[in-house]
Parts: C-alpha cells; sequence; structure tokens
C-alpha cells in the first residue's frame, strides 16, 4: 500500500480544525462573557489574557479553508455552498471581533463602548453561526450526486439550532476557566461563580446531542452501533463522563489549571467522537474522502509546501505560548 | 438555469469583496519594498532621516497590513460559498494556487514579519534589515501564486479534462501559463506605482500644511524617482500585455478596441471614444483615428484587429465596460508618466517643494494608482467574460445555486461591514499620515511572540488612538 494521501490529508484538515475550535475557542469566550463584567480595568484584563495570542488562532481556519480547497474540491464546493449563509455569517461575526479587539485599546473612553459592543457581538455571531453550520453538517447535506441539491436554509431546523446554542455555552466555558487559569482575586472569583452552572450546562448539552443525533439521524445511530465501530467509540462517552466528573471535581476544589485542562479534554473527546462518526465520508451519507479527493498531482504538490510551514507554524505557536505563560494582572501593559 | 439577477449579484459581491482586498495587498507590496530601500540605505548611509521615515512608512504598512488580512480571510472562502461549480471543477488547480498563497503569508506572520515589527531594539541591525527584505520578497511571493492562479483563469494550459473535472498534468505549465509574466509584472509594477503615489501624495499634503521637514523632502524625492521610472516602464509591459492578450483572448481586445467589423477589409482605426452598443453591434459616436488601431496592436498598417462581430453573440464579453475601463486605466498611467516628469523637471529646477499646483496636483493623484488597478481588474475580468475559465467553463455554470434573496442579503452583510470596517481602518490609515514623521523614533515599538504586542496582531505596532488624543 503507497502512501494515503487523501487519509494524509483528512487528518492535516481535522488537526487544523480542531487546533481552531481548542485556540479560537478560549477567546470567543472571552467575547461571550464579556457582558458578565462590567468593569473597565477588568475587560482590559479579560482581553490582555488573549491578545498576544488570540490572531494567530485565525490562521488555523484559513489553512483548513485552503487546504479542503485544494484537496477535497468537492466537498468543499458541495459544503460550503449548502453552509453558506451561516459561514458568511461567521466570516462577518471574526472580522467585526477581529478588528474591534484591536480598535478598542486605541479607542477613546467616549466610543470605547461601541467597539466593545462590536466584539461581543462578532464573538457570539462568529461562535453560533459555528455551531450552526457544524449541526448543518452532522444533520446532512443533500446530495444529488454531482452537486449540493438542498436549499440554502437547510440548517435552519432545530437541530443545527440547537447546536449552535450549544457552542455559545461550550465556548463561554472554555473561556471562563481560560480565565481562571490566568487570572486571580476578585475576577477569577466571578469566574468561578460562572463556572459552576456553565458546567452543568455544557455536560447537559454534550448528553442532550449525543442522543439526539442517533435518534435523528439513523444512519450514524447504525454506525455507532455496529461493530467494529463500536469499540472504536465505546471509550469515548466513557472518558466523557469520566472528563465530565473530573471537572465539576476540579471546579469545586478550585483549581486553577485543571478547569481549563479538562474542558480541553471534553473539547477534544466530542470532536473525536465526531471524527468517529463520519469517517471516511466527508459529505456525511454520500461521499467518502477519497470519492471527493483532487487528483494526486494536486493533493501531493499542496502538500510539499504545507508539511513545510506546517511544522514552522506549529513551534511558533508553542513557542508564543510558553513565553506567555503565568498570570495576567492590572498592572500589564495592556497591548 | 438561474435566474439572470442570481449570477448578477454573486458577480458583484465578488468584485466587491475583491476590490475591497486588492486595494490592501497593492500597498502592502509596495510599502514593504519601499520600507526594504529605506532600511538599506539607513544602513549604507547612516542617515537619521532614512531610519526616522522607516518607523513612519512601518506603522502605515502595520495597518494597511491588518486590513489585507482580514479581506483575505473573506476571499479565501468565498469561491465555495458563492461559486460551488467553479471550485469542484477546477478546485485541482486553483485550490493548491491559493493554499500557496496563503501559506506564504503564514510563513511572514510566524517568522519575519514579527522581528520587522517589533525588532528593532531586540535584534542586531543586521538580522533586523534581513527580515525586512525577507517581508519584502514574501509580499511578492504571495502574489506570484494569487496571479498565476488568476492567470491560469485566463489562459490555461497544462491541464486536461477528465470526467468533468480538471485535473494537472504538468504543474510547471500550469503556473508559468502564458498570460502570467505579463500580468506578474504588470500588476508588481502597478503596486509599485500605486505606493509611490501614495507616498508622494502624503509629502505633498505635508509639505502644503507647512510641514516642512528634512524627511518629508526625501520622501517626495524618493516617491517622485520612482514614479519616473516605473510609469513609462508600465505603460511598456502594459502594451505587451495587450498584445499577449490579443494572441490568446482576441474577444477581448475586440471589446477594448469598441471595434465591430472587419468585412470591409481597411485597416481598424484607433477609437479614442465612443459609446459601444452591444444590442446594435456598434460603437456609437466613435471618435476615430484611421489605422492607428493597427498600428499599435498589430504593428503592421494593412493587419486587421479582430472584430466583434466574428465572435457569435454569446462569446463577447460587454465592450460598454472594458471600453471604458481600460481607457481610465491607460489615462490614468499617462497622467503618471506626467506627474512624474514634470516632477523630476521641477526638481531640476529646484522648485519642487514649493510650487503649489504640483504639490496638490500630487495629493489629487494619490489615488489614481489604486483606481487604475480596479480598473485594469475590471478590463480583465469582465473581458474575460462570458468565460470563467477561458474556453473551458463559463461563468453561468461556476455559480452557487442561491436564490436572489440569499444573495441579496449577503451582499447587503457584506457593504455594509466593510464599510463600517474598513472605513474605520481607512480613516486611521489617514490620522496617522497627517501626524507625519516623526524627528526621533525612541519610542520603536518592542514585542514578539508571546508579548501582547504580536506580529499576528500587526496593529498593535500603532500607539496612536483611533479618535482621541495619543495616548
Ligand atoms: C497602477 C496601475 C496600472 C497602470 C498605470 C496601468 N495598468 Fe494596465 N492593468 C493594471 C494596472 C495598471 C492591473 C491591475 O495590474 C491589471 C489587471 C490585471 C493585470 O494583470 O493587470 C491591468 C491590466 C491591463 C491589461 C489587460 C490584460 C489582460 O487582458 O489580461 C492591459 C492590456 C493593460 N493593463 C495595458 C496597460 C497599458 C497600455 C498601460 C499604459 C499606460 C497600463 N496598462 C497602465
Ligand atoms: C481571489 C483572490 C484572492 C484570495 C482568495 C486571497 C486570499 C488571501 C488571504 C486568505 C489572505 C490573508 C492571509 C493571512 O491571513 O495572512 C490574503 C492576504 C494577502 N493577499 Fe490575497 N487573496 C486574493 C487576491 C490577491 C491578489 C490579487 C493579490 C495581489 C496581487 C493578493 C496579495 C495578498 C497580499 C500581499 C496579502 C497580505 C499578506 C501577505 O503579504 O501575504 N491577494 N489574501
Ligand atoms: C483584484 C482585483 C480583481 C478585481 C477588481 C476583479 C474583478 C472582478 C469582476 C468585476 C468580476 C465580475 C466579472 C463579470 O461578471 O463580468 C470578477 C469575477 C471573478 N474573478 Fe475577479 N477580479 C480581481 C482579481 C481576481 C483574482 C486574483 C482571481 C482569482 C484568483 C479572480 C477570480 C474571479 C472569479 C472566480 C470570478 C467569478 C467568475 C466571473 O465572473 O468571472 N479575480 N472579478
Amino acid at each position: 500500500m503507497g502512501i494515503d494521501l487523501s487519509v494524509i490529508w483528512a487528518g492535516i484538515i481535522l488537526f487544523g480544525l480542531m487546533m481552531y475550535v481548542i485556540m479560537d475557542g478560549f477567546d470567543l469566550g472571552i467575547g461571550i462573557l464579556f457582558p458578565w463584567v462590567e468593569d473597565k480595568v477588568d475587560r482590559d484584563v479579560m482581553m490582555n489574557t488573549v491578545a498576544p495570542v488570540w490572531d494567530g488562532n485565525e490562521t488555523w481556519l484559513v489553512l483548513g479553508g485552503a487546504g479542503l480547497f485544494a484537496a477535497f474540491p468537492l466537498a468543499y464546493a458541495v459544503l460550503l455552498e449548502a453552509l453558506s449563509i451561516p459561514l458568511v455569517a461567521m466570516l462577518i461575526g471574526l472580522i467585526f471581533r477581529g478588528v474591534a479587539f484591536e480598535f478598542r485599546f486605541k479607542a477613546s473612553d467616549a466610543s470605547r463602548h461601541w467597539w466593545d459592543k462590536a466584539f461581543v457581538g462578532g464573538s457570539v455571531l462568529a461562535t453560533f453561526s459555528q455551531g450552526v453550520a457544524l449541526g448543518g453538517y452532522i444533520q446532512g447535506i443533500a446530495f444529488d450526486g454531482g452537486h449540493f441539491s438542498g436549499g440554502s436554509l437547510d440548517w435552519l431546523s432545530p437541530f443545527p439550532l440547537f447546536c449552535g446554542v450549544a457552542l455559545l455555552f461550550t465556548y463561554a466555558l472554555l473561556g471562563s476557566t481560560w480565565l481562571i487559569m490566568k487570572t486571580e482575586g476578585i475576577l477569577q472569583a466571578r469566574m468561578f461563580s460562572l463556572t459552576r452552572p456553565l458546567t452543568l450546562w455544557v455536560l447537559i448539552m454534550i448528553a442532550a446531542v449525543s442522543l439526539w443525533t442517533p435518534l435523528a439521524h439513523p444512519a450514524i445511530a447504525e454506525r455507532w452501533f455496529t461493530l467494529p465501530q463500536l469499540f472504536w467509540f465505546l471509550p469515548v462517552p466513557v472518558l466523557v463522563v469520566l472528563a465530565g466528573y473530573a471537572l465539576i471535581r476540579a471546579v469545586a476544589f478550585e483549581y486553577h489549571a485543571q478547569p481549563f485542562l479538562l474542558v480541553l479534554v471534553l473539547i477534544f473527546l466530542g470532536y473525536s467522537g465526531f471524527g468517529i462518526s463520519m469517517w471516511p465520508d466527508i459529505i456525511p451519507g454520500h461521499v467518502t474522502i477519497w470519492e471527493a479527493a483532487s487528483p494526486p498531482q494536486s493533493q501531493g504538490f499542496a502538500l510539499v509546501g504545507t508539511l513545510f510551514i506546517l511544522p514552522i507554524i506549529l513551534v511558533y505557536t508553542a513557542w508564543s505560548y510558553f513565553v506567555f505563560k503565568g498570570k495576567v494582572r492590572h498592572t500589564d501593559g495592556y497591548h | 438555469m438561474f435566474g439572470t439577477e442570481a449570477i448578477d449579484l454573486a458577480r458583484i459581491q465578488f468584485a466587491f469583496t475583491i476590490s475591497f482586498h486588492i486595494i490592501f495587498p497593492a500597498i502592502t507590496i509596495g510599502l514593504a519594498s519601499y520600507l526594504a530601500v529605506l532600511e538599506g540605505m539607513w544602513l549604507k548611509t547612516d542617515t537619521q532621516v532614512y531610519r526616522n521615515l522607516y518607523h513612519f512608512w512601518s506603522k502605515i504598512f502595520a495597518v494597511n497590513f491588518a486590513m489585507g488580512v482580514v479581506s483575505g480571510l473573506v476571499m479565501a472562502y468565498q469561491f465555495g460559498t458563492h461559486w460551488s461549480g467553479f471550485s469542484a471543477f477546477a478546485g485541482s488547480v486553483t485550490g493548491p494556487l491559493l493554499t500557496y498563497e496563503v501559506l506564504t503569508a503564514f510563513f511572514l506572520e510566524a517568522g519575519f514579519l514579527g522581528v520587522m515589527l517589533f525588532g528593532w531594539n531586540r535584534v542586531g541591525r543586521g538580522l533586523h534589515f534581513f527580515s525586512t527584505c525577507m517581508v519584502a520578497l514574501g509580499t511578492l511571493v504571495s502574489m506570484f501564486w494569487i496571479l498565476s492562479s488568476n492567470s491560469w483563469m485566463q489562459t490555461p494550459q497544462g491541464h486536461e479534462v477528465i470526467d468533468g473535472t480538471v485535473v494537472p498534468v504538468d504543474w510547471f505549465a500550469i503556473v508559468f501559463n502564458p498570460s502570467f509574466p505579463y500580468r506578474l509584472a504588470h500588476m508588481a509594477l502597478a503596486a509599485f506605482l500605486s505606493t509611490s503615489l501614495f507616498v508622494a501624495a502624503s509629502a505633498a499634503w505635508l509639505l502644503l500644511k507647512k510641514r516642512d521637514t528634512p524627511e518629508v523632502r526625501k520622501m517626495l524625492v524618493m516617491a517622485v524617482l520612482m514614479l519616473m521610472v516605473t510609469a513609462p516602464l508600465q505603460a511598456f509591459v502594459g502594451d505587451m500585455h495587450g498584445l499577449n492578450t490579443l494572441k490568446h483572448q482576441p474577444a477581448k481586445i475586440a471589446a477594448i478596441e469598441g471595434h465591430w467589423d472587419n468585412s470591409h477589409g481597411e485597416p481598424t482605426p484607433l477609437i479614442l471614444f465612443g459609446v459601444p452598443d452591444m444590442q446594435r453591434e456598434e460603437t456609437r459616436f466613435a471618435l476615430e483615428i484611421p489605422a492607428l488601431g493597427s498600428l499599435l496592436l498589430m504593428h503592421d498598417i494593412d493587419k486587421q484587429v479582430p472584430a466583434l462581430k466574428d465572435f457569435p453573440a454569446a462569446d463577447r464579453p460587454n465592450s460598454a465596460v472594458v471600453f471604458w475601463s481600460f481607457r481610465l486605466m491607460v489615462g490614468l498611467g499617462l497622467a503618471m508618466i506626467l506627474l512624474g516628469l514634470s516632477g523630476v523637471y521641477l526638481a531640476r529646477k529646484g522648485r519642487l517643494f514649493t510650487s503649489q499646483r504640483w504639490l496638490r496636483l500630487a495629493v489629487a493623484m494619490g489615488p489614481a494608482g489604486l483606481i487604475a488597478i480596479l480598473a485594469g481588474w475590471f478590463t480583465t475580468e469582465v473581458g474575460r467574460q462570458p468565460w470563467v475559465i477561458y474556453g473551458l467553463m463559463r461563468t453561468e455554470d461556476a455559480v452557487s445555486a442561491h436564490s436572489t434573496a440569499h444573495l441579496s442579503i449577503s451582499l447587503t452583510a457584506f457593504v455594509t461591514v466593510y464599510f463600517i470596517v474598513f472605513g474605520t481602518g481607512i480613516n486611521y490609515l489617514f490620522k496617522l499620515i497627517r501626524k507625519g514623521p516623526a524627528g526621533d523614533d525612541s519610542h520603536a515599538p518592542s514585542g514578539g511572540p508571546g508579548k501582547p504586542r504580536t506580529p499576528s496582531r500587526p496593529l498593535s505596532a500603532i500607539e496612536e488612538s483611533l479618535d482621541g488624543q495619543t495616548h
């Protein structure tokens, strides 16, 4: 068996998207939590905890998009067309969030509240649309063998909308646990008090999505409950329960770093559950990664550059986070 | 299959978003090279003026770069959301080329941009200069890939069509397709020209406001010299580009010329002004110079330029648009040559910094480069119609099947958001320019990976506030 380029590319794209969810998740979460923190200085601290890293995070989203285009053009065309509205909404949300982040620091006291609102609005819009897009994807994409054959509002149904809400809670939890790790004093106490209910809500939503998915989508149910997938899949819910329990405990004992790490574990588990449910389809129920693949000449050509750049981005990212470790305080320079 | 309205809206949205995008990269490309020159001159001559100019323009570069990145994010997704037919059909060629563009940008951000923007006090002179040069090179490489993709859509080669999709056969032939070298040279010069006009206009504005400092004078002289060299060169390259298009896309040239009929056998005139009318198949109110068209394009008084009636009506690009967009671009190009020459003339007479009329003209010509770039792209892209990939795929087959309502809403959303976001950004740019270059640069920003100021947030390199005073 030779090198399977399609599998490598699927791996790269899945990895890229996971990096994106993990890393952009907590700074979107901070935007979602903003309305619950009124004080300007506290808000500055919240933003400073992500200032050095947040923007690089979108790198992974762009890379995911371009990689999908190069390696699986058919899937890129069909999925992006089907999910066009939530994706465009997401882009608009991200533009607002990104620009507001910078301009907020440069705005006068009189106009800052506008940029605060744009920051919150952008974060909420981007998160909700991502959840909807994800839900719309899991729910299935109408496909007639060559094209997207549904309507542009197919995603507008209860399951995707629920996923949108669930993602809002999830990112908010990521954000609050991140802030627990990165701050101290009153702000941290506030985050603990937000984290307790959030944790419960997120666990309830994970349970709901896990039940809803197989009930509403027989194809996925079949996949889950047949061998050998079952063996792959079985550890996931077990680990989710364990991680959920550990998370509740860590919050109760007011640990600083553990809650965030455990939320990451939960997200990673959810993401792998999702991956296992879909594999090896890229348009669920219709097209596998091999069927959607661009010719090997294309995948190979694009892979050369990607394999060269990807390690550089990873090392650089790791370095950025390493240099930036530790608590952020009020007195720290704010941009 | 789709209502004409839907496809028109999708086109307008693409044209709108990419027109906004191209403005920022054009200035990014030009400024990056300008900064490399400034730093090189500083290292060579050890003159403080160059160093001050470097810090002034690197702030503007940072804001502009940030705007380019934000507007580019949208482009990477728009092929799929709005042009799914095109993406499925040709993604195997344009996808990898786009991936390379994006990778180049990331490579830059992760590596050299940080040193360039924040490393002034942290790394040695040599390494800093090297980083600036790499950023300049990186923007050019970025342009290389994206133009290769676009040129392939204009003059495709190196592929086969198998089972209804494009399969790349020879990447070298794809990347270096026939129109690519011309387009690359033309666009690179366009970026340099737009930037020198932008720099000249900033300097002229400051001089008109009596802000006469050695820095301002120096940047004006540099911009004028650049203009004098690149503007005529651009006309030359543009001419070659046109000849290349004549060979590969004759219908586009016929539409640009507004030339309809070859049946009477006389040499083709050059129409200076006129109103091409697609329905009546003629160019009305034409003011023409006999035989000059043949002379300019065929370099032979007896040969005829291709005429629109030689092509079936369904294959004719809209002459009314490209006729004018082309003349706008060339007209501005000629005006730039004149501006450059007159500037050099005044400089030799010692009146460059005091001639109010010339300075006002230079301010007025500030946006001319960007306008010419947009006019040029409209010529190129509209002139390619009805094909999205010339001879391979028609635009009507490329578009996603969205409803008119959907497209109107998303277009409205984009227009609103772009005006708010980029309006603020551009305002901020002008605010920085109005401040003018400072006499000393003791405030060179420091930062880097993990520091609150980082290269992935180029805007953090600047301290000036958006609307209040500097803090
Ligand atoms: C500062 C900008 C600028 C200036 C001064 C000019 N152009 Fe230009 N032109 C462009 C910026 C541009 C562009 C944006 O770069 C285009 C669009 C696509 C491309 O490759 O270049 C272009 C396209 C373009 C095309 C169409 C190529 C095609 O069919 O694909 C032709 C024939 C010319 N140009 C010719 C000229 C001539 C004869 C000029 C003489 C003064 C000139 N241009 C000045
Ligand atoms: C449809 C066409 C295009 C797409 C899809 C596109 C995509 C992108 C993207 C995604 C970015 C942001 C990368 C980042 O995050 O840093 C970007 C930036 C940039 N683009 Fe484009 N772009 C297009 C057209 C162009 C053109 C025509 C040019 C120039 C000729 C250009 C030159 C640049 C430059 C110089 C940057 C700034 C970052 C860098 O220096 O690499 N782009 N573009
Ligand atoms: C940067 C300046 C550019 C401008 C101002 C521009 C402008 C336009 C315009 C006006 C159209 C609509 C043409 C028509 O409907 O008659 C169009 C279409 C299009 N252009 Fe460009 N374009 C630019 C660069 C690019 C680049 C770099 C690419 C590809 C890499 C590209 C790819 C396309 C595609 C896919 C379409 C849609 C299909 C079509 O109508 O041809 N364009 N562009």
